[in-house]
């Protein structure tokens, strides 16, 4: 049975349901369960929900020494950006000791963090920074869009045997949705097509999907059918649903919330001009931030962003309408 | 509990482990020379008797975690030595299938759990594995070496921060052998031993010479069997001497040159041998039998290593994730 649910309590449901289901899932990190009134205190107790001093690299260096040792720990790091502190275990340590070890051990753990809040919390707590972790072999990402996503991904990313960053998006956090009551599990790697359509791909990620979602409602009143597609993870990609849906549209659009350098979509925009150049019809055309830190005035802010005006123009501008409706 | 004294049957182990080491790396710096191992090798000649006092006590399921300079933990915690052979040669057969090298081993089974290359990037995650031992309650311990170059490293504060308040059983043991990579202590800080930095939070530590193997036992001892009760953290801090340079190659390495009976007072397999001599716990022949012994494992080493092929690429492609 599903019924609507915010995002954030979709979050704190798979947490829960994950801890009650295996006893090695811990969860701790900065401000977890100050109080012992708290609910995952009062159902796991203290030796599993743990509050940490504002200690990055040993919170997160932990996890993979617990996670050798066979827990599955999740790290509350807050904000994306409080792991820069952290990057030797983040990308060196955590994601890198299967393969260095010959395939000995395995880090299943989860590091949870908040990204995105381009809401006026300027340009330290708003960065879409999620290409720094999925470039590095052996760790995996994910964005979940929907609250459904949201529970489902936290579950598959508690139970993966990999060091998963799983990113929830600070402005969808009190979105509601439909959200499974009890398991829900969303693969890690497989993309959701949010709208069908024929004419246009438009592929976006986290906060961009509702966006291009906008988009492609706008796009219909002018008859243009767009299809859009969430990767769900970045690592790994899903490009096999990336390219069916090129080859059927003959058109691709990229909206990413990230700067455009360290954008998902300079990934996938280079994956599909290498294998499947022969399916487009006009040149890719990639709707990002701007290559700038995310700034604190409101129009600023509006301004480096990408939006469902910038999305829609896009594809105009692939589909050679941009002057019609002009 | 009182700590134990070493004794007869110790203090011949201890020395057999220390011939190992040293055997195995002497070895090693020659391969290295002669390209039949390739890439970045750290020595530890000069620190054998922390490996040994140490290791030696621990058992296979307490975890260790290592540094760029691993070889004598390693072989010391149990590993056997021809598959770390095989995995400095970078063949199948070594310990991590040759994918790791030189500074990151791991052997499993003997709780090696963890060895890095990034100075200090091993102190949280073997507060980690003493946590999962403490949430599990049982009498595992966990040690992690490192050098006095990793302390004025941040994770070093937050891992003693934090292996202090949540009274972890884990055992710092720090090889201060008084160089960090190609410089010297005085270069880096301001305070002079490790133990006056962590003293602030008032865990039992105490400094030792690195050439002084029963003082080394002994403390380790004590702290062994108190973390055993589940509790800690403890920080034995071990002045060693670094006899070769930073690496196989260093260009700088005579700077530490020193003669040989100044070498002499500083190698704790000398020192212990002349002790065990002293209290007839070895013969003299007895003392040759153990190198001889520890040569002729090390040949059997290298056969072993030349004798496997390095992983093919298919297969190594398989380790990149864990798979269901």
């Amino acid at each position: 049975m599903a019924r609507e649910i915010p995002y954030i309590a979709a979050v704190n449901e798979a947490i829960a349901q994950e801890m009650a289901r295996d006893d090695t899932v811990l969860f701790y990190g900065q401000d977890v369960a100050p109080s012992d009134e708290d609910p995952l205190v009062q159902s796991f107790g203290r030796d599993r929900v743990r509050v940490s001093p504002i200690s990055e690299t040993a919170e997160i260096g932990m996890a993979v020494g617990l996670a050798l040792a066979g827990y599955r720990p999740i790290v509350e790091l807050l904000m994306a950006e409080f792991m820069l502190v952290a990057m030797n275990q983040v990308t060196n340590e955590a994601p890198r000791l299967r393969y260095m070890s010959g395939g000995q051990v395995k880090v299943p753990l989860v590091l949870k963090a908040g990204y995105g809040f381009t809401a006026g919390w300027a340009g330290q707590h708003t960065g879409s920074i999620y290409t720094m972790f999925a470039g590095i072999p052996g760790l995996k990402v994910v964005l979940p869009s929907t609250p459904a996503d949201a529970k489902g991904l936290m579950a598959s990313a508690v139970r993966d045997d990999n060091p998963v960053v799983y990113l929830m998006h600070y402005l969808l956090v009190l979105e509601h949705g439909d959200v499974p009551e009890g398991e829900h599990l969303v693969p890690i790697g497989e993309a959701a097509v949010r709208r069908p359509g024929n004419d246009v791909t438009i592929v976006a990620t986290g906060w961009t999907v509702g966006k291009a979602l906008e988009a492609a409602e706008a796009l219909a009143a002018e008859g243009v059918d767009a299809e859009v597609i969430d990767p769900r993870s970045l690592q790994p990609l899903d490009m096999p649903a990336i390219l069916t849906s090129v080859e059927k549209t003959g058109h691709l659009v990229l909206a990413d919330q990230a700067t455009r350098h360290a954008s998902a979509a300079s990934i996938i925009a280079a994956e599909v001009a290498e294998h499947g150049f022969g399916s487009l019809k006009a040149p890719i055309k990639l709707v990002t931030a701007l290559d700038a830190t995310i700034p604190y005035s409101e129009p600023m802010e509006a301004f480096v962003l990408p939006d469902e005006h910038k999305i829609a123009g896009a594809v105009r501008e692939v589909l050679g309408t941009a002057s019609a409706v002009a | 509990m009182a700590a134990q004294r070493l004794d007869a049957g110790t203090a011949r182990d201890l020395l057999a482990t220390m011939w190992r080491i040293r055997r195995f790396e002497e070895r090693m710096a020659t391969l290295h020379q002669r390209l039949l191992v390739h890439g970045l090798i750290h020595l530890s000649i000069g620190s054998e008797g922390v490996a040994a006092g140490v290791c030696r006590q621990l058992r296979d399921d307490d975890e260790i975690y290592s540094g760029h300079r691993a070889h004598g933990h390693v072989l010391a915690k149990g590993a056997p030595m021809d598959r770390v052979m095989a995995e400095l040669m970078g063949r199948s057969a070594g310990l991590c299938q040759g994918l790791g090298g030189s500074m990151h081993l791991v052997d499993v089974e003997h709780g090696v759990m963890g060895a890095t290359g990034v100075v200090g990037g091993n102190l949280p995650m073997a507060a980690g594995g003493a946590l999962a031992a403490k949430i599990r309650g049982g009498d595992q311990v966990t040690v992690v070496f490192f050098g006095d170059g990793a302390v004025q490293a941040g994770h070093f504060a937050e891992t003693v921060n934090l292996a202090a308040l949540w009274e972890l059983p884990l055992i710092l043991v720090c090889e201060n052998n008084g160089m960090a990579e190609f410089t010297t202590r005085a270069e880096h800080t301001t305070v002079d031993s490790v133990c006056d930095v962590v003293a602030p939070y008032g865990f039992e530590r105490q400094v030792v010479e690195g050439a002084d193997v029963p003082k080394i036992w002994r403390a380790f001892n004590g702290y062994l069997e108190k973390a055993r009760t589940g509790t800690g953290p403890f920080l034995l801090e071990c002045k060693t001497h670094r006899r070769r340079g930073h690496y196989e190659g260093d260009p700088l390495a005579s700077r530490n040159a020193l003669n040989d009976a100044e070498w002499a007072k500083l190698d704790p397999i000398a020192q212990l041998e002349a002790l065990a001599t002293k209290r007839g716990w070895i013969e003299e022949e007895s003392a040759q039998e153990l190198t001889a012994a520890a040569d002729a494992e090390v040949d059997r080493a290298i056969a072993f290593g030349r004798a496997s092929e390095p992983l093919t690429p298919a297969e190594a492609s398989q380790l990149v994730y864990a798979r269901p």
